[in-house]
């Protein structure tokens, strides 16, 4: 544990690409099987528990010190790891800590109660550098500055490997992933996955560049709408079958309706949505069901699950990646007949025979409230993991505005921990303020510092992690889309709000009104 | 006289109305007592200046001679009289263990003894004598560090880890970002007690305070400007302090293979240290840490607290908690990361 310990510290402080891949590379070089292999699983976000959670270690840390202490350093350090590695009481005696393998497999076989026994045992023996490490493994994703895709980047520099590889063999390999060292270094053949029920790396879009519309010649291009739902891969072979989120989490337990039924083999592509009868809901509908990590049976038969399917990348074993796209947009509408599911719907092609007409269909789509705007891709683009550029682009429904009031404030987390960066906004409802969102983006960092400079002179209540503001600062809001919701007291709902301008200039009074913000909902 | 009849938070800082003077004023009035040189307490511009000699010499290093019409210096332990002399204010100075020259400011008024102690710190500092608890009914105290996440190691251990990460990259020229005032001169005198007996080398906005110190008797060791150094890669492998604002800006790219350090009581968050792209991050203050903030109240056990600026909140709610009278000034203008 100690070699991952100064491993962390390291990483995090090291701001070069080039360096942090040195560091782990030589980390890996000299250590041993099976650390090494959880090590990198701890960094790529792989490694969970079941028990040795943030919470677990909150709770711990709330029996020893003031709960308001802790906010207020909670809140101005922004990272609980953290946090409690400073706060928790220093240690009289000191204990070693077993390795990294060792010690990860006691707290996987710890039950609820034993897993706090261990994390008293070890605080309260280890110095605030190690409460770091240690605290860190048990919060997903260390955030060390090393992504999972630079890790594995990192990886195949060490095999001398393409990254393709790895990517492609990741989500089939666990740790502590012995056959995939045996490889890199030379003793054994490329693990064999073929079969395996495995998540395979997405291809993204990018968004559509200003002139583009207007230059690209439409007979080269498939239009699709851009759905407003998330992003899904559907895995079907002879092994099993599982749904994943396009990042790889395995999400088949929160989603049962959309796997029932389905046994043709196929690796496929789409959106999550809530499809009623063949009729695609809004996403406040499907919201309802990604806060349920277990849906009742009542949930999904009012709001069951469905794909919009678009993309395919294994037509039964056959890997189909690299045909063009109108190709294996072919292929996946036999899959589709094949599978014979009602409650997966083909993204239907949208036909465009111009520019002229290519600019109308976008300005259709914005009218419609289903769709976020448009889908470009090229009809000949081979299905490539990652971000290719000039293949497909995201055309989306310009944004919406409103001026708001900012209504309260809170510190950022991470890197923007000592600003206030979280704004809560509101409109006006006669004399009153309704919160109507939340952002966090859209200022520059001179913005964030004079916006962090106002909350300070016209914050309120002093108390905690929030601070209720004067109501007095009018920011021009932008979003993507706004519905109406039962969630929220002010009966609205926004998709992505984010600053588009500060107005320093504007009185609160003259700011928008709850109606105003109604009229905005596209019916 | 109750104290806060007679000092009372104004826009330009703490007022006494019974003297007619500011403590620390952060805009030129007519009368001004400043506890140190740190730039958000000590200003050029007033009318009139007490202040112990040392701050003075730092004060005119930094702002030329005519700083202030007139100034007075004031001893450690001394006593002068300030407004009416029929019913005046006793302003005695103590030493506040933060700088060269920091002092305590004690007022005293119809019997009421009020402290004011600037910036000050409980560690061992070898360039200026060290706190004193002085029996006061209201202490007034800073709270730059006050919360519990922040203890502050010894200097000696922070100076080892900056010898060993010489030693370990040894074709690396280590740029560790200090205050030019205090922490500077801290940081060398550190090394200089671990038999650090290189020349260390300066960024030419250190010299002239570095200059003052040796002036004031504290040895300080061959310090040789970067500037004077003709050919740059013979920094490879060497200590280089400049201000914490040249990490990053054109000046540092003609060092070779920099690994870029900075002593700051900041540096304990590592988001803090991540923000200015520091690899080696040297906790060094010139402040008290929580547990430090805590012990000295005790000690000093007045009658009430009056907390400045820093993290008002919970300093306050901690001192409620024990059932010490505590209340927050609120002052404006003292920038928490001016000086540390
Ligand atoms: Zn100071
Ligand atoms: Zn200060």
């Amino acid at each position: 544990m100690e070699a991952f310990s100064q491993l962390l510290q390291q990483l995090y402080f090291t701001s070069s690409n080039n360096e942090k891949s040195r560091l782990l590379r030589h980390y890996l070089a000299h250590t041993a099987d099976p650390d090494r292999g959880w090590a990198i699983a701890a960094l790529a976000g792989t490694l969970k528990f079941e028990f040795f959670k943030r919470n677990a270690v909150k709770n711990l840390m709330l029996e020893r010190v003031d709960p308001d202490l802790f906010a207020m350093s909670y809140d101005y350090v922004g990272e609980m790891s953290e946090t409690v590695a400073h706060l928790w009481p220093d240690a009289t005696t000191s204990i070693e800590l077993p390795g990294l393998a060792e010690l990860i497999d006691q707290f996987r076989q710890a039950n609820r109660e034993q897993v706090k026994a261990l994390l008293l045992h070890y605080l309260s023996g280890i110095t605030a550098e190690q409460r770091w490490s240690l605290l860190k493994l048990g919060t997903r994703g260390l955030r060390v500055g090393l992504s999972a895709r630079s890790v594995k980047r990192i990886l195949a520099e060490y095999g001398d490997v393409p990254v393709s590889e790895i990517e492609t063999l990741w989500h089939a390999l666990k740790p502590p992933y012995r056959e995939l060292f045996d490889w890199l270094e030379g003793r054994a053949e490329k693990p064999d996955i073929s079969g395996a029920v495995t998540f395979h790396p997405v291809m993204l879009s990018h968004p559509l560049p200003d002139d583009k519309a207007t230059q690209l010649s439409v007979e080269d291009w498939l239009v699709e709408y851009k759905y407003d739902g998330i992003r899904v891969q559907l895995v079907i072979t002879e092994q099993g079958k599982a749904l994943y989120s396009r990042t790889g989490d395995d999400i088949s337990e929160s989603f049962p309706d959309v796997l029932a039924g389905i046994e043709e083999p196929g690796v496929i592509d789409g959106e999550l949505l809530v499809i009623n009868d063949g009729k695609i809901e809004y996403f406040n509908a499907l919201q309802q069901r990604l806060n349920r990590k277990k849906p009742t049976k009542k949930l999904i038969a009012e709001r069951p699950a469905g794909i919009v399917v678009y993309d395919l990348l294994t037509d039964n074993d056959e890997d189909i990646t690299s045909l063009p796209l109108i190709k294996r947009r072919q292929r996946l509408e036999h899959w589709l007949s094949r599978a014979s599911a009602n409650h997966l719907l083909i993204s239907p092609l949208l036909s465009v025979d111009s520019n002229a007409q290519l600019q109308q269909t976008y300005a259709d789509a914005a009218e419609d409230a289903g769709v976020e705007g448009l889908m470009l891709k090229r009809k000949d683009s081979s299905y490539q993991p990652g971000r290719p550029s000039g293949q497909w682009y995201k055309w989306k429904r310009e944004a919406l505005h409103l001026d708001a009031v900012v209504m309260y404030a809170q510190r950022g987390h991470g890197k923007r921990s000592s600003f206030y960066s979280d704004f809560t906004f509101g409109v006006w409802q006669d004399d009153t303020l309704l919160p109507i969102g939340k952002a966090y983006s859209g200022f520059t960092d001179e913005e964030l510092k004079k916006l962090d400079n106002w909350v300070r002179r016209n914050a309120m209540g002093r108390f905690g992690p929030v601070r209720e503001v004067k109501k007095e600062l009018v920011v021009e809001v932008a979003f993507d889309a706004i519905h109406p919701s039962t969630r929220h007291k002010s009966g609205v709902a926004l998709r992505f709000p984010r600053f588009h301008r500060i107005r320093w200039d504007k009185p609160a009074s003259e700011a928008d009104t709850l109606a105003n913000a109604r009229a905005l909902i596209i019916e | 006289m109750q104290a806060d009849k007679w000092l009372q938070p104004r826009d330009n800082g703490l007022y006494c109305v019974a003297a007619d003077c500011y403590i620390d004023p952060t805009a030129p009035v007519n009368r001004a007592l400043i506890t140190h040189g740190h730039a958000d307490h000590a200003i050029s511009g007033h009318h009139s200046v007490v202040a112990t000699a040392p701050t003075i010499a730092i004060m005119r290093t930094r702002y030329g001679e005519d700083m202030a019409q007139t100034v007075e210096a004031l001893d450690y332990g001394h006593t002068i009289e300030l407004g009416d002399p029929d019913d005046p204010v006793s302003c005695t100075f103590y030493p506040a263990g933060h700088i060269l020259g920091s002092a305590q400011i004690l007022l005293s008024y119809r019997g009421t003894r009020v402290v004011i102690s600037g910036d000050y710190k409980r560690q061992p500092d070898p360039t200026c004598p060290p706190f004193t608890a002085i029996d006061c009914d209201v202490f007034i105290t800073e709270a730059t560090f006050a919360l519990p996440v922040f203890k502050h190691p010894p200097i000696e251990q922070e100076c080892k880890k900056l010898l060993q990460s010489l030693a370990l990259f040894p074709e690396r020229c280590h740029l560790v970002g200090v205050y030019a005032l205090g922490k500077c001169q801290r940081m060398i005198l550190g090394l200089r007690a671990l038999g650090y007996n290189q020349p260390i080398y300066l960024h030419g906005a250190q010299r002239r305070l570095c200059d003052l110190y040796e002036e004031h008797g504290i040895r300080l060791g061959q310090l040789i400007d970067v500037a004077d150094v003709a050919d740059k890669s013979e920094l490879a492998g060497e200590i280089v302090l400049a201000p914490p604002s040249a990490l990053s800006d054109r000046w540092s790219r003609s060092l070779p293979e920099v690994r870029k350090a900075m002593a700051s009581g900041w540096m304990q968050i590592r988001a803090r240290a991540h923000q200015r792209q520091v690899e080696l991050p040297l906790i060094v203050s010139d402040h008290c840490d929580w547990q430090a903030l805590l012990d000295t109240i005790d000690e000093v056990s007045p009658g009430e607290v009056w907390i400045t600026h820093g993290r008002e909140d919970a300093l306050l709610h901690q001192l409620t908690t024990k059932g010490v009278k505590a209340r927050a000034l609120s002052l404006i203008g003292y920038d928490e990361d001016a000086t540390d």
